[in-house]
């Protein structure tokens, strides 16, 4: 082989090689419209997109993810910065909602415009667009069948729900209730609001408590668990079983319970970092590949034998995160297909 | 006759240096379908603003704005599609209620304020109980509307202008809108006229509900459906809206016109500011910090007229 056929060869060699972060999408311009940022959850979130995304564009997968946050958490002005995002020619966005609905019309103007939209955690009901979403409802049911099999005689439950009106707090409460009617023997005393921070469910499970019979177990939705604790605390109350939503704060607290008396429960939410899934799911459906428009992920939870790990693992008055790759997404496709 | 009021002079700038920013900018929204985009959204807060403006004209502040436009919207959504007699019923109930309070504000000297802050809970807690969770659909007519492509001038320009001139008509160039500004400017005075003042208050917060119940449906229209918390954040854009435009807490000086061209740059001052790629950490103070600004210039403009 003379010397210019090798050099031919290496040159073909290596553009085959680089050919899988060569793909379609190079030159395609991804945007994340985010519609919060005030807790350590969507700090997280951002985070893990950065990171991921990072990485992507300066391995030539797509041109460029950019991260946009609303300045306050209002649908009407998510609904406009979608509208710009048209307008700064983005080929695909992806979406954490403010409103499952308020969006559709801004969305539905995007897929008009030929963007491909991927909603996520806050995911949207507007036909055009994909849904990465979470089995909220599956969530409050579990948070049910796991206090069944600890306390098969039943008892009191008090239930911190999150903030009014928003679609999750109706379907996690949805799946308590319908785990309640499964075990009638659990019966739910008090509901209270606690917008998914430990100040609030603190002060609101503080404010209720004086009326309430002995409570067995507090369902919750995550981000409320440790108020919830802290309130039974200095009513001087017993501890009872307290659902965590796997943020620091409550993984510390319940690691030292659990030292201290050997405090069992349980701890499940969803990864901040499934914005990087939202994100490999748009990168997908922008290479042309067949794509469901409902996608699953799966719950992140962290149970007695993992704490240590999860404790360790998560950053001081973080939540405990997983960032997703290429191939997870191709997976989770592949089974909703 | 100066040609242009100079009350409008510096809302009507400030808009100007905007547009030709957010332009300059991004050259893509100079375009038919861009210009849209940019505006759409600014129809029903200019709308809610107008509605706000007429409660400061007669010396009040209503800071149920954005609860009550959420309430519109869940009612249009959950409501007026399957049921249009009983949805238009509703909203026509709504604009009772106003006028209810506002002749409630009147007869008892309560203080519009605590009012209006009770009324934004009541407002919101019937929003959840219509649509305890979002969704709902727009009645189609609506959004036929609201998303119709007239030739050469875009929706959302047409839809601006049409309440900028009505608005102007009723309240600057009509007799009912001159008894309400006089309510405004003079209470005392409109009252040894003769005229009912109770009466009045509760026709100008009547007006101001009719204004509401359409930036309701025009935001439904818009977004297709419904959700409690939809338009919370109306209240307060409203209330800048109307300053921005050369309103005046007191006294009844207030520009329906001005208060439309306030919320279109309101509107714009977010998208100048995404389209600048600030951080969202940054994007309220520059936001408050436009808002700052205008008023600073307006002070300085008062001080130069009153030295001529």
């Amino acid at each position: 082989m003379t010397r210019k056929g090798l050099l031919l060869t290496a040159t073909t060699l290596a553009l085959a090689l680089g050919a899988p972060a060569m793909a379609d999408t190079a030159q395609k311009k991804i945007a994340l419209s985010n519609n919060y940022a005030g807790n350590s959850w969507r700090q997280a979130m951002l985070e893990s997109w950065k990171r991921v995304t990072d990485k992507a564009v300066a391995d030539g997968v797509v041109a460029s993810a950019d991260a946009f946050t609303t300045a306050e958490n209002q649908a009407t002005e998510q609904a406009a910065q979608i509208q710009n995002m048209i307008l700064q020619g983005y080929d695909a966005i992806v979406v954490n909602a403010a409103s499952p609905t308020a969006l559709n019309g801004a969305i539905k103007e995007a897929c008009d415009a030929g963007i491909t939209v991927v909603s996520f955690d806050g995911i949207v009901t507007e036909p055009c667009a994909w849904r990465v979403k979470v089995d909220f409802v599956k969530m409050g049911r579990d948070e049910v069948e796991y206090l069944a099999t600890r306390l098969p005689e039943g008892g009191n439950l008090l239930e911190i729900r999150g903030l009014a009106g928003v679609s999750v707090d109706d379907e996690i409460h949805q799946g308590i209730d319908e785990g309640v009617k499964a075990h009638p023997n659990f019966k739910i005393v008090g509901s209270v609001n606690g917008d998914w921070a430990q100040d609030v469910a603190q002060k609101a499970v503080a404010g209720i408590l004086p009326s309430l019979p002995e409570i067995a177990a507090v369902v919750t939705q995550g981000g409320d668990g440790y108020g919830a604790a802290q309130a039974f605390a200095a009513a001087g109350r017993p501890t009872p079983i307290i659902i965590m939503g796997n943020r620091q704060d409550e993984l510390k607290w319940w690691a030292e319970q659990r030292d201290a008396n050997k405090y069992e429960t349980v701890s499940t939410s969803i990864a901040p970092g499934v914005s990087t899934l939202a994100f490999w799911v748009a990168q997908q459906i922008l290479d042309g590949q067949e794509v469901p428009k409902d996608l699953t992920v799966p719950f992140l939870s962290v149970t007695q034998d993992s704490l240590d790990q999860s404790l360790k693992d998560t950053p001081e008055g973080g939540v405990t995160n997983v960032d997703y790759s290429q191939d997870d997404a191709k997976k989770v496709i592949s089974e909703s297909k | 006759m100066r040609l242009i009021n100079p009350r409008l002079a510096l809302p009507i700038l400030s808009l100007a240096i905007l547009i030709v920013a957010v332009f300059w900018l991004q050259p893509r929204a100079m375009s038919y379908v861009g210009i849209n985009l940019l505006f759409n959204l600014a129809v029903p807060i200019a709308l809610a603003t107008v509605a706000q403006m007429i409660i400061i004209m007669v010396n009040d502040i209503d800071l149920s704005m954005g609860a009550f436009v959420s309430l519109v919207a869940c009612i249009t959504a959950a409501i007026l599609p399957g049921n249009p007699a009983l949805g238009a019923l509703m909203l026509l109930g709504c604009v009772l209620a106003y006028a209810a309070l506002g002749a409630l504000i009147e007869a008892r000297q309560l203080p519009a304020i605590v009012v209006t802050l009770g009324m934004s809970f009541v407002w919101g807690g019937a929003g959840v109980l219509i649509l305890p969770s979002p969704g709902g659909t727009s009645p189609v007519w609506l959004t036929a509307i609201m998303k119709a492509k007239p030739p050469l001038v875009p929706m959302a320009i047409i839809a601006s202008l049409l309440i900028a001139g009505v608005a102007h008509l009723l309240i600057m160039r009509s007799a009912f809108g001159v008894r309400l500004r006089a309510l405004g400017g003079n209470a005392r005075a409109v009252s040894r006229a003769g005229r009912s003042t109770v009466r009045l208050r509760a026709m100008a917060y009547a007006v101001a509900g009719c204004f509401a119940v359409l930036a309701g449906m025009a935001l439904v229209g818009l977004t297709t459906s419904g959700d409690a918390n939809i338009a919370l954040r109306y209240t307060l854009l409203s209330i800048a809206g109307v300053i921005l435009g050369g309103g005046e807490f007191t006294g009844g000086r207030v520009s329906p016109i001005g208060a439309v061209i306030g919320a279109l740059t309101l509107t714009l001052a977010g998208s100048f500011l995404s389209f600048l790629r600030l951080s969202p950490d940054w994007q309220i103070g520059a936001q408050g910090a436009i808002l700052i600004l205008v008023l600073a210039a307006r002070l300085l403009v008062r001080q130069a007229e009153k030295r001529t």
